[in-house]
């Protein structure tokens, strides 16, 4: 597992934001007094109409997006005060799967999969076999030699998703997940989330789709109006 | 510490939590390949491709082939400006000059004979009238009679290697025997000729100093263009947790081995230009151009102590790309964060 900077207190939650508030530049506040925790092992859902700022929450509990004020607290650590050495360390215990995917076309299938034992200085050999089944299990085994450009969109969001769980993150966060795929492959993938959220990883998906959440009883985190309603 | 693992039986998925980090996420039970998967050529995490190579090899060969040519022309007006500083602080010249009731060549001959008693003077050669007469040719033709003029008589004097002569007792001794004599050391040339070479390295040194500028500012902006188009790859190595340190070496690399190949064929060429440079001169020889070169820079031939100094300077400039392209790997990086 990787491992971060040491703590500065107890982890009792992953995440703790303190009325946290964002606003991009001179424009109006986004994001608004929002105040929360995400507890270790937790599964979560993170919803909201087109525009509430969603992505945004997420990119703040990714640490690409400085809050404009209030606390972050990120496995106990104040992010206001982290460097850079140690945001990358925090970063190595988060999985993130983007809407746009981010594969890197000129690498295949299994190489975006595995670039993040790569990153952690991993040799090939120690990895090889557990790439290989997390793809053939999100049914890219055909697929694994295939550059990202001839991938659909549903095997690139697959390839996207299989690259943020491979290292088994303790905290995972998908912004729309199964937005490209099938019913099917999107229940699979959904028990793919819960079965990683089971080994100790906690969950955070942002969806619209209700579909995907009344297939799982979990905690919703409600963005309105750049308000945060949490329902448990 | 924590894992697991899970298996898929008729659609359906378990998991459990054993506590081993090295078991795999997902167990694909009787779907599992039967044959060990091969070992994978991964591919760079920064392709090649994607670095404008060519241009900035291009670059750092020309800027170390003209660093290598300055460097060159220093070396070889040093080495002559050495040779003639040499021989002509090894010898000092007396002339006598003509003057009314006084015998020039018996002068002469007693300034001679002064010289050859002097402690540290090896050699003493006073011109005759014909040489003298010789040396006045390119001014006043061919056919003169001296006898007509009142040209001074030259004496040239060897000093033995290492002594430093007392010129005050020399001039005495010689003024003593023909008040008409002057004792020329040399010294003014010698200072001219300083003056010339340190004014030839202090050239090369500018030269040399904008050639690192130039290359400088090439390799920035190349690795600029270079992170630019590779924005995404970094963003993504940012998304899987790579720090500052381990994406700058994926780009570093590229720009050490460009480096290393623009400093090795610039400074290739600018070795193998002074290699065939004595050739080169032979073509010339007899024009009044090559006459002139031959004069500055003598046989145009580089010593192998000048070589070493090209291909240090090949590898010098290499190392400057590198330095350059990782100064701005990490400020470009702090402007992609």
């Amino acid at each position: 597992m990787a491992s971060g900077p040491a703590p500065h207190r107890t982890e009792l939650s992953l995440v703790r934001f303190e009325n946290v508030g964002l606003r991009y530049g001179l424009g109006p506040e986004i994001l608004r007094d929002l105040s929360f925790l995400i507890p270790a092992h937790s599964f979560q859902f993170l919803t909201g109409p087109s525009g509430a700022g969603k992505t945004s929450l997420l990119r703040l509990l990714f640490l690409s997006l400085r809050p404009t004020r209030g606390l972050v607290n990120l496995f106990g650590h104040d992010v206001s005060l982290l460097n850079k050495d140690e945001i990358a360390a925090l970063r190595k215990r988060i999985g993130i799967v983007l809407q746009d995917f981010r594969l890197l076309d000129h690498m295949t299938t299994y190489e975006n999969v595995a670039l993040p034992f790569r990153v952690m200085g991993r040799a090939e050999s120690s990895y090889r076999k557990e790439v290989i089944d997390l793809l053939k299990w999100v049914g890219l085994g055909e697929r694994m030699d295939a550059l990202p450009p001839i991938l659909s969109g549903g095997e690139k969001q697959r390839a996207a998703i299989a690259r943020a769980v491979i290292s088994r993150p303790q905290l995972l966060l998908a912004d729309e997940p199964t937005g490209n795929v099938d019913p099917t492959l999107g229940r699979r993938l959904l028990r793919l989330f819960i079965e990683l959220n089971k080994t100790g990883t906690a969950v955070v998906i942002a969806t619209h789709d209700i579909t995907l959440m009344d297939q799982f009883d979990a905690r919703r985190l409600v963005l309105h109006q750049g308000r945060l309603h949490i329902y448990e | 510490m924590r894992g697991g693992w899970c298996c898929i039986r008729d659609g359906c998925i378990s998991m459990n939590r054993n506590g081993n980090e090295q078991r795999p996420l997902v167990d694909l039970g009787h779907e599992r390949p039967q044959v060990p998967a091969r070992a994978r050529n991964l591919s760079p995490i920064v392709p090649r491709a994607s670095i404008a190579g060519r241009a900035l090899v291009a670059v750092v060969a020309i800027m170390t082939f003209l660093a290598s040519i300055t460097t060159g022309a220093v070396l070889l007006v040093s080495a002559s400006a050495a040779e003639w500083q040499s021989e002509v602080a090894s010898e000092i010249t007396i002339q006598v000059r003509p003057a009314a009731g006084r015998d020039l060549e018996r002068d002469t001959a007693a300034v001679a004979e002064a010289m050859r008693t002097q402690p540290g003077i090896v050699e003493t050669r006073p011109f005759s009238k014909e040489e003298s007469a010789k040396l006045l040719e390119p001014w006043l033709g061919s056919g003169l009679s001296l006898d007509d003029l009142p040209v001074p008589r030259v004496i040239v004097a060897r000093l033995q290697p290492g002594t430093t002569l007392d010129l005050a007792a020399l001039r005495a001794r010689v003024s003593q025997v023909a008040p008409t004599a002057s004792v020329d050391d040399h010294r003014a040339w010698i200072e001219r000729m300083r003056s010339m070479t340190g004014a030839t390295v202090f050239a090369g040194i500018g030269i040399l100093v904008l050639v690192i500028i130039a290359t400088i500012i090439s390799v920035s902006f190349a690795t600029r263009g270079a992170m630019a188009a590779n924005r995404p790859i970094v963003e993504v190595l940012h998304f899987v947790g790579a720090g500052d340190r381990f994406i700058a070496n994926r780009f570093f690399r590229h720009f050490l081995r460009l480096g290393l190949e623009g400093g090795v064929i610039g400074g290739g060429i600018a070795m193998l230009f002074f290699g065939f440079s004595e050739s080169v001169a032979g073509w010339f020889s007899g024009t009044p151009v090559g006459d002139q070169f031959a004069a500055l820079l003598g046989t145009f031939s580089l010593r192998p102590s000048g070589y070493l100094a090209l291909a240090a300077q090949a590898v010098l400039i290499a190392a400057i790309t590198a330095w350059a392209s990782r100064r701005t790997l990490f400020s470009t990086l702090d402007d992609i964060d």
